[in-house]
């Protein structure tokens, strides 16, 4: 029981981190149908910038809730610029290109940044000084302690305070009208004197800094980072925002929990080398047998 | 040419560098490294201030000069047309000049272990190419996960050789066997599914076959990897300079001096061979109705459907097949390399060979050799900067993506048409 309380508990921090990068990809699959094969790398330069902005804050003194909020801000801002680049260099010029012509680029795209940052800050592993320590302990009298450390608090915490904002902006303000305009018909949201370029820019700057804040919570989580972490974090986020219905926004952070859940449970329960099989075989499950996930709308083929 | 425009390409430039900063500036700015196992951050700023300087200056003359004109995307240009033309014409001559050259390159001047080496290298991505070009540029079908089909060709291939001991030529085809049954075994749940989710589940499929590689290590040797897998030989005559007790060597038997070189030439024209053997039933298999029900699935899945064409069965063989394929150049690899490990399997593998398929024009057989010389040889000319490399080739992706979305030689045109170029 403690045992699985802990897992529980893990399981939910791991799901907050997933669930805010799938965000990403579902609005981006949403707005424009493509899969952001770099979103995942995004998410590492996230956590580069976050890692560095630690090291530099941890120079100055500052206190521990601003240096927090300093680099959450960062983060987000500067990741913001790396979304905002790759959408306008990579994908903008192939909207009208041919299905597989996106993912291709955004495959292209993932192997630039992933070598870039190894390249600019070395292929070796980085460590970062625990942030946040402490906790509190339950069971105690038990053989089994279970944990619940501050920074779990932190995490769980910042990512419902997100989503909460990011409900709110995608429901009540004029941006996220536009936004989900041009997810039902792009060309008549046009004529309707939206700006569609920039929607979609904005599409992918949200996303990116909702990435960013999960790569702050990654570094500080870990502790150990390295130019590959994007890739399987990527996918096992894409394969969130499948479980939850591709294009759905609750069902994005909805399919991180689950992921995140499914991830821990399959370490603490199964085996551990195949950890990243569970999130795999997840994907292919859901692909194969519930393609329109928990929350999504059924894909129809129109002739 | 007003002062307007100078002063709007101004404007965008200086915003250019501003993005740059902010791009380069953590990233390339700050480089964390360890002392005393702390990280500290070591500052290089010059670095960035070149390259914003770079970006920003190079923005404003691609302002000036192209007066933000829109280009013309999608399209094939004019040029790429011209060489396309020019390869549907004289098609037979140039692919006859080409495998002659390919066949007497080894005794070239120039030809020693360096460029053998590579041309191995280069044909090996042609053949792996040619293979998944039936699965992407025939069938439409995005497989981002070739690389499993390799390593299981590569494995099987490795381990009938090591444990039963038997020569190259009956483990090939086994390992082609097992290859094909693999790609029919993962294939067939995952077929129906659209382009873009079918390209994931690939490359989850990919990433469990290496897992799978790297944590059997009852059977794989795990990470360690299969050593001494057997050299191939010529018809049962080895390539060594000390043969055992009473066994023939090729160069013996052939009454030559010993030279290792005897073994790369003799594995050069191996993989010419095959790469050749898959151009070739490529070609044919194209005009037969299963390659045509392929090319008209790739158009449109629909139409097909109601012509009665059963767009599994038909994506099944095309994925089989080209799985089959990656599996003889798995084996290939296994006995070129003598040593198998999960590591030579990774993604990027993958990643290259769709490069090559995708940036060659999907479809287009020639295209796949030009773009492996292309790709690879680019991967070989920033040898010396190794970590730049990589992102050259990911580079090299997206642009050719943005400006030739089609591929170098993009060949849409239907292999069997009918009335006049039937």
């Amino acid at each position: 029981m403690e045992y699985f309380l802990q897992q529980l508990i893990n399981g939910l921090t791991l799901g907050s981190v997933y669930g805010l990068i799938a965000i990403g990809y579902t609005m981006v699959y949403g707005i424009i149908g493509m899969i952001n094969f770099a979103h995942g790398d995004i998410f590492m330069v996230g956590a580069f910038v976050a890692l560095i902005s630690f090291i530099l804050f941890a120079l100055t003194g500052i206190s521990l809730p601003i240096v927090l909020m300093l680099v959450l801000l960062i983060a987000m801002v500067f990741t913001a610029c790396y979304g905002w680049t790759v959408e306008k260099l990579a994908y903008k010029p192939l909207r009208k290109s041919f299905r597989l012509a996106p993912l291709i680029s955004a495959l292209g795209m993932s192997i630039v940044l992933q070598n870039y940052v190894q390249a600019a800050q070395g292929a070796r592993i980085k460590t970062l000084q625990p942030v946040i320590q402490g906790g509190f302990n339950f069971f105690k009298e038990s053989d089994f302690v279970v944990t619940l450390s501050y920074l779990q608090i932190f995490i769980v915490l910042v990512t419902i305070v997100l989503m909460a904002v990011f409900t709110l902006l995608i429901t009540r303000t004029a941006l996220g009208r536009a936004q989900r305009a041009c997810e039902q018909d792009r060309t008549m949201t046009a004529l309707m004197g939206i700006n569609v370029d920039r929607t979609i820019s904005m599409t992918f700057i949200i996303g990116s800094s909702l990435a960013s804040v999960a790569g702050v919570m990654f570094v500080m989580y870990y502790g150990v980072i390295d130019f590959y972490i994007g890739f399987l974090a990527g996918i096992k986020a894409f394969t969130a925002a499948v479980l939850g219905g591709i294009g759905s926004i609750p069902g994005a952070m909805l399919g991180g929990l689950l992921i995140g859940l499914i991830e821990t449970f399959w370490s603490g329960y199964i085996s551990i080398e195949y950890k990243d099989i569970a999130a795999f075989t997840t994907l292919v499950i859901v692909l194969i047998f519930f393609p329109t996930g928990f929350l999504g709308k059924p894909d129809i083929e129109k002739v | 040419m007003g002062k307007d425009l100078i002063q709007k390409s101004l404007k965008d430039s200086l915003f250019t560098g501003i993005i740059a900063l902010a791009l380069f500036g953590p990233i390339v700015g700050l480089r964390t490294v360890a002392k005393n196992e702390v990280l500290v951050v070591e500052p290089k700023w010059f670095v960035v201030l070149l390259i914003v300087i770079f970006c920003a200056v190079g923005r404003f003359f691609i302002n000036l000069y192209t007066f933000r004109k829109e280009q013309r995307r999608g399209e094939q240009s004019s040029f790429g047309k011209a060489v396309s033309n020019f390869l549907d014409e004289k098609g037979a001559q140039i692919a006859i000049a080409a495998i002659a050259f390919s066949i007497i390159f080894p005794f070239m001047p120039f030809a020693d272990r360096y460029w053998m080496d590579i041309a191995i290298m280069m044909m090996t991505y042609i053949m792996l190419g040619w293979g998944l070009n039936i699965v992407i540029g025939l069938a439409g079908l995005l497989d981002l996960g070739y690389v499993a089909f390799y390593a299981v060709g590569a494995y099987s291939y490795a381990l009938f050789a090591i444990h039963f001991g038997w020569s190259f030529w009956i483990c090939l085809p086994i390992a082609g066997l097992f290859a094909g049954m693999f790609g029919i075994l993962l294939g067939f749940p995952v077929l129906r599914l659209r382009g873009d989710y079918l390209a994931i589940v690939t490359l989850a499929f990919g990433e469990m076959i290496r897992i799978l590689l790297l944590n059997w290590y009852e059977l794989t040797k795990g990470p360690d990897g299969l050593t001494g897998i057997p050299r191939p030989s010529f018809f049962g005559l080895p390539f060594k300079r000390y043969p055992d007790e009473g066994v023939e060597t090729f160069h013996t038997f052939f009454g030559l001096e010993y030279d290792p070189m005897q073994r790369i030439i003799f594995l050069y024209y191996l993989i010419l061979i095959l790469a050749l053997i898959t151009n070739a039933f490529t070609i044919k298999i194209r005009r037969l109705p299963v390659g045509r029900a392929w090319e008209a699935l790739r158009e449109d899945e629909i139409a097909c459907k109601s012509l009665g064409v059963n767009p599994r069965n038909t994506k099944l063989t095309a994925f089989a097949v080209g799985a089959m394929f990656g599996g003889f150049a798995g084996s290939f690899f296994a006995t070129r390399q003598a040593f198998i490990s999960p590591e030579s399997f990774t993604f990027i593998e993958s990643a290259i060979i769709v490069a090559i398929v995708v940036l060659g024009g999907m479809g287009s057989q020639t295209g796949v050799v030009l773009s492996t010389i292309f790709l690879i040889g680019l991967i070989e000319v920033f040898r010396d900067f190794e970590s730049y490399r990589m992102v050259a080739f990911g580079g090299a992706m997206v642009l050719i993506m943005v400006f030739r979305p089609r591929g170098i030689l993009a060949k849409r045109k239907p292999t069997i048409m009918m009335g006049k170029h039937g």
